[in-house]
């Protein structure tokens, strides 16, 4: 019982939520970029929120079912069709085995999820299926899915179709705000230079990927060149040597030596993975509190969603 | 000690401005108790060389609980500074074929070969940190006789079990990946293996001790020629 992968894309990766309490032995988080893409995607199907999907990268990902499931795309808005037939995204849809699963390549944004009812089933690595390319851990061989790749699933029976409707579908502008709580070392950078920080536009470089984001833009100067290595969390915003800020994502490494001016809010970060080389960002300075508040209001955003019930096509 | 927020989730406890197999122990010390004080709270932990990273749950606690918890909890912890941690011993094959730059460090210390592979299985090194890639833990401190700059150029593949020199750092590498540290031996023992348990013979604030061995127990130990 499984999904047969044809074509893999440019980078599809099995992802459950991410690795946690394995940092003590260098092991990074993983786990979806845009994690509120993820979950609706998750919520649509019924699952449970640590299911297992697939993250995919621009698109491109063809499958082919070897069972009858249910599946879900959700995130960067790309064309999805099932047997030529063209499907909305942010929906349910049955498939049968045999059928065949095409996406597109992304319109909107970069990161898109494709779900099955009760998740795929990888046996975890360190409690986690999620991939880490880098490490060589999670997924099917910590490596990204190729041609040929098997992903188990349960035969599922014809699942209650749900959508979310329109009006809540996210918007991937080509432009974002991050939310950013100053901290670590945000004293040594001189007040001119976090006011430059804070008020330039950035633009995203061509070096981005699942560790960071590279962002191009005036240098801005540290008056320390390098620290003393300490841990990295989510969003943390290092500026190394050359004055141009990386923003750390899902595999970043752990400990790191370049001053820090904060850490970006996970909300937003979601939404920065979602953008090309060349998409726009800006910073905006919270408290910790008022980042406390927000993560409380997305997550009752995130399960009040309304899912409309739909009717079971299969063509 | 400070503590301070430096994310949605993430707490920062700068335990000293600088690093020293002391304030390696206490940073031990403050992880062991930080699991203790936060229970479920807690998300994941990144001990380093002079800091404690703690990230918790945000749907479950908040910046200033945490905070307060740490503060009060770990005020106690920096009167037994030197307890905890074990010996490891990491057996190593040095120079010739197994460590390529023993010469290289020789040159620059002035010192022959078997003075630096005295001087190096003679210490005693604390695991200060562990990153960079899975199981890679970062031993200090190298005596200042032997401690040796990275290479100009990185390799682009150190072997996997090479025992390596920078600074006033040594390392034994866990995986096959590029470095520029200078490879003075080889270690048989794997320092990261997914299957086993634990998975890494050290742990933060360990002791490290080098022991030397020639080719054949390299062999015997299940060590793999690079």
């Amino acid at each position: 019982m499984s999904l047969r992968v044809l074509e893999p894309g440019m980078l599809s990766l099995l992802q459950d939520r991410g690795r946690f309490g394995q940092h003590g032995v260098g092991l990074t988080t993983g786990g979806p970029l845009d994690a509120e893409a993820f979950l609706l995607n998750q919520r649509l199907l019924g699952n449970p929120e640590n299911a297992t999907a697939i993250e995919i990268s621009f698109g491109g990902l063809v499958l082919e079912a070897e069972c009858d499931t249910s599946l879900c795309v959700t995130g960067a808005s790309l064309p999805l069709d099932i047997n030529g037939r063209e499907l909305p995204p942010w929906e349910v849809h049955p498939v049968r085995a045999g059928d065949r699963i095409r996406l597109g390549y992304s319109e909107r944004g970069c990161r898109s999820y494709l779900g099955v009812a009760g998740g795929f089933a990888i046996p975890p690595m360190f409690g986690s299926s999620a991939t880490v390319v880098r490490e060589g851990i999670g997924g099917l061989r910590g490596e990204k899915l190729a041609a040929g790749d098997r992903l188990p699933c349960a035969s599922r029976p014809a699942h209650p179709g749900r959508r979310l409707p329109r009006a809540w579908w996210p918007d991937y502008a080509d432009e974002v705000t991050l939310r950013v709580i100053p901290g670590y070392q945000v004293a040594d950078f001189p007040t001119l230079q976090q006011r430059r920080f804070f008020s330039l536009r950035w633009t995203v470089g061509q070096r981005s990927d699942r560790m960071g984001y590279r962002l191009e833009g005036p240098a801005i100067t540290c008056e320390r060149q390098g620290i003393l290595s300490e841990g990295i969390c989510l969003g943390a915003i290092q500026v190394p040597a050359d004055g141009l800020p990386i923003v750390l994502l899902n595999d970043r490494q752990t400990i790191g030596g370049y001053p820090k001016i904060g850490a970006a809010l996970s909300l937003d970060t979601a939404r920065l993975a979602q953008l090309r080389p060349g998409g726009g960002v800006r910073f905006r300075a919270i408290s910790p509190e008022e980042a406390h508040n927000a993560l409380h209001l997305a997550r009752v955003r995130l399960h009040n969603a309304p899912l409309e019930a739909t009717e079971n096509r299969h063509g | 000690m400070q503590i301070a927020s430096v994310g949605e989730n993430a707490v920062l406890v700068t335990l000293a401005e600088t690093s020293s197999p002391e304030v390696a122990a206490q940073v031990g010390a403050a992880a062991a108790a930080a699991r203790r004080l936060l229970g479920n709270d807690l998300v994941d932990l990144v001990p380093s060389y002079a800091t404690l990273l703690v990230l918790f749950d945000p749907y479950r606690c908040d910046h200033a609980s945490v905070r307060t918890r740490l503060r009060e909890g770990l005020a106690q912890l920096a009167t037994d500074s030197d307890s905890g941690g074990r010996t490891v011993e990491l057996p190593a094959w040095y120079g010739g074929e197994a460590g390529p730059d023993l010469t290289r460090v020789a040159e620059h210390s002035g010192l022959p070969e078997q003075t630096i592979i005295e001087l190096h299985s003679g210490a005693s090194y604390r695991v200060y940190a562990i990153g960079f890639a899975p199981g890679f833990a970062y031993l200090g401190d190298v005596d200042p006789r032997i401690a040796t700059p990275r290479l100009s150029t990185p390799r682009q593949r150190v072997p996997r079990g090479a025992v390596a020199i920078a600074d006033r750092q040594t390392a034994v590498y866990p995986a096959p990946s590029p470095g520029g540290w200078n490879l003075i031996g080889l270690c048989p023992l794997r320092l990261f293996n997914p299957q086993a348990e634990p998975c890494m013979p050290v742990a933060m604030g360990d002791r490290v001790r080098f022991r030397p061995i020639g080719r054949e127990e390299f062999l015997d130990l299940g060590g793999e020629l690079p």
